[in-house]
């Protein structure tokens, strides 16, 4: 066990650093929330920026056009960021993250060369269309229908979940190709191109009021079978493989601003008193507690992922403690501020106190509130640790040809 | 970085771990409750010669020159077999006091009350193990006096709240003859918090691994009670909890061997408070996957909620920590 970087990796902390401190200040001011094509325009420049400097793909291997970054490194990258402020990967996500290094592993060499490099680029923006309405837990009893009619796929169902679906050119698009009841052993997954005829988007609204989700409507929609990536009725395999390139950096650039939001909040309590009270300091002593604790899982995660190529189970126990801590953090912040709390916008306080920081920490307790659901519930989660890790008997499983 | 523990480090744990499984086997443990005496002297002879109490100890003082990483491991599979009596007090005191590094003699700690002379405050001093000891360490911000344990007016309480953890209550705590000054009492008190919440993570281990295993095991309504989801999530909070506190000792450990990486005290402190929650959260658990049995004196459930709740006393109360906590986040 050793805490301390390595020359290497302090190299390369310190070139990202003077990097970022250069690149930064130059940056157009962030566009409103709900301004989608804004933000692309935004989140793309920023992705090109990436790329220019050799930063693009820092966790994507050579052979894909990625920087092939050690674990390590991964981390570094997306702690350096956080510290920075620069901004999110946004609608990049689903690209870089998830559509990305599924076309690595598992397209053909056609589809690798036509879909990355513009990936890379911040050319061309993915969404993702895996969960439906009645396929959410349950991913493996999704419906979406695909039929093959000569060289296409005609395709008709329901997504839901679907991040930037407005702003996206192409869909990383999960379809049943097999029997009705054939479960994971009937999926495709295949790449939608988002202007096709049929395809129909619908803004779903959160109760955080943010509008990054929508659904996903397909009406007899034709994706060429060229776009299928994988073999057909392989696409559960091919979403797993996906996975796998996950090394327990997921969460980085959230704990850390998990962190800063402790130190908004404290310094908050300071200003109006509330520092005062035992149990505030308390309440915060335990969280901060916490947040390092989850600082020093991620890098025992990273550092497995180092050696092993995969986080292993670390991840799982990662997202379950995280956003118990999360939940905590949000509701702590928000009781501090006490009726100030009733907005999500920052107001001036009493005797030109100051603004109030309610924007960020209303905003925060809400978005707060998906974290035990999205990415699989913590239900589903202890569900997993139960059965993979604790061996403990199963939940009863639908069989194929059975109907729940 | 590679926060990964090492293979020389996951042997040395190991050997601990079987030398535990011969020398203190839980029936063997067992036998002791509720009397004065549950150190047992050859086995902590055999965990002198282990290294148990020497290892952090320089080798040109005759220790093994490890670090507080390699403790805290071996310290987790102490505590992960429940063994009983001053296990940090006397790993703390190899160097100062002659014969705890090979365990011929056993040492216990007890804290001066900051608030002045006992009997004008509202608690007494309550100290373990007292009939096992050869030395009593009192611990102060002045440094650590040493007294002899056979002189103290102690009274042995009846029905101490762990069985394997025999307590006296002292009505005067004299002044000891000066051993160490203050700067070893602050080291103490940080290394003595990370080992101490590396015996909870033990025993949080070991109050999840029971309960894991009598929930495969115990049948009701035709299942076993392990397959339905309100039993099987309590033990995946209960794994979660232990590795996560885990994570959280070990990296104060490691940052006490490498200061540069951050500050080993506050570490200690939240180490401390999370491991300490996840030993008394594990222990009720595994208590309540065990249904009415887990409240039997004869299954060893409420063993590790028992001693963890005595454990949490030591080296900073949660309450303590979770203020030093904060205030260190007041002085970033």
């Amino acid at each position: 066990m050793d805490l301390r970087y390595s020359d290497a990796e302090q190299a390369f902390r310190n070139d990202l650093r003077a990097w970022l401190e250069a690149t930064l200040p130059g940056l157009p001011p962030k566009p409103s929330p709900d301004d989608w094509p804004g933000r692309r325009a935004y989140d793309t420049h920023w992705q090109r920026l990436l790329f220019d400097a050799g930063y693009a793909g820092v966790d994507w291997p050579v052979e894909g056009g990625g920087r092939g970054s050690s674990a390590i490194e991964e981390l570094i990258f997306k702690e350096e960021l956080e510290r920075a402020h620069a901004p999110y990967v946004g609608v990049n996500f689903v690209g870089l993250l998830h559509a990305g290094p599924t076309v690595i592993a598992e397209g053909t060499p056609e589809q690798r060369a036509r879909f990355l490099p513009p990936i890379l680029r911040g050319d061309e923006v993915w969404c993702q269309g895996f969960s439906e309405p009645n396929a959410g837990s349950d991913l493996a009893s999704m419906r979406t229908r695909a039929v093959r009619d000569g060289d296409d796929y005609v395709v008709s169902g329901q997504k839901i979940w679907t991040s930037h679906a407005e702003v996206a050119d192409y869909c990383e698009l999960l379809v049943r190709t097999g029997d009705e009841d054939s479960r994971h052993r009937g999926i495709s997954w295949l790449i939608l191109p988002m202007d096709s005829p049929g395809v129909d988007i619908r803004p779903l609204h959160t109760i955080a009021g943010s509008t990054e989700f929508a659904e996903l409507f397909l009406d007899e929609v034709r994706v060429p079978v060229a776009n299928r990536v994988g073999d057909e009725n392989d696409g559960w395999r091919v979403t797993m493989v996906t996975l796998s390139f996950e090394r327990g950096t997921a969460f980085v650039g959230d704990l850390l601003e998990a962190i800063e939001l402790l130190a908004t909040t404290v310094t908050l309590a300071r200003r109006t008193g509330a520092w005062a009270d035992p149990g505030v300091r308390r309440q915060a002593g335990h969280l901060k507690a916490e947040l390092d604790a989850l600082w020093a899982l991620t890098k025992r995660n990273v550092s497995q992922a180092a050696r092993t190529g995969i986080p292993g189970v670390g991840g799982t126990y990662f997202k379950l403690a995280y956003s118990e801590t999360r939940h905590k953090l949000g509701e702590f912040s928000l009781s501090l501020l006490e009726r100030a709390g009733l907005a999500a916008h920052d107001i001036e306080g009493l005797d030109g106190g100051g603004l109030l920081p309610a924007g960020v920490m209303v905003e925060d307790w809400l978005r707060g509130i998906s974290l035990t659901i999205a990415a699989g519930t913590s239900q589903i989660q202890r569900n997993i640790v139960g059965e993979r890790i604790l061996g403990l008997p199963k939940e009863p499983q639908a069989a194929p040809g059975q109907k729940r | 970085m590679d926060f990964e523990v090492s293979e020389f480090q996951t042997d040395l744990a190991d050997g601990i771990r079987r030398l535990c499984e011969g020398t203190f086997p839980l029936e063997a443990i067992r036998r002791t409750e509720s009397t004065p005496h549950v150190v047992d002297r050859d086995g902590w002879r055999r965990l002198g010669e282990a290294g148990v109490f020497h290892l952090c100890l320089a080798e040109e003082a005759g220790g093994v020159g490890l670090g507080l990483a390699e403790a805290a491991l071996v310290f987790e599979a102490l505590g992960r077999a429940l063994v009983p009596g001053p296990l940090v007090a006397s790993h703390l005191a190899a160097g100062l006091i002659d014969g705890a590094d090979d365990g011929s003699v056993v040492v216990g700690l007890v804290e001066r009350p900051r608030t002045g002379a006992v009997g004008t405050g509202v608690l007494p001093v309550v100290v373990e193990h007292l009939a096992d000891l050869d030395v009593l360490l009192v611990l102060s911000d002045q440094g650590i006096e040493r007294l002899d344990p056979a002189a103290l007016d102690a009274t042995a309480l009846p029905r101490p709240m762990d069985p394997l953890t025999p307590v006296w209550s002292l009505t005067t705590l004299p002044a000891g003859e000066p051993v160490a000054g203050p700067d070893v009492a602050t080291w103490w008190r940080r290394d003595g918090a990370v080992l101490t919440a590396a015996l909870q993570v033990g025993m949080a281990q070991w109050a999840c691994d029971l309960a894991v295993e009598y929930a495969k095991g115990r049948v009701q309504f035709g299942r076993p009670i392990g397959g339905f989801q309100a039993v099987k999530h309590l033990c995946a909070d209960m794994v979660v909890r232990a590795e996560v506190a885990r994570c959280a000792v070990q990296a104060a450990a490691v940052t006490v061997d490498q200061p540069d990486v951050g500050d080993a005290e506050v570490a200690a402190a939240g180490a401390k408070l999370l491991a300490d929650e996840a030993a008394v959260t594990n222990g009720r658990s595994c208590i309540q996957v065990h249904g009415g049995m887990g409240f039997t004196w004869e299954v060893p459930a409420h063993l590790a909620y028992k001693r963890a709740r005595v454990l949490a006393t030591q080296f900073g109360s949660d309450d303590a920590l979770a203020e030093f906590l904060a205030d260190a986040l007041v002085s970033d």
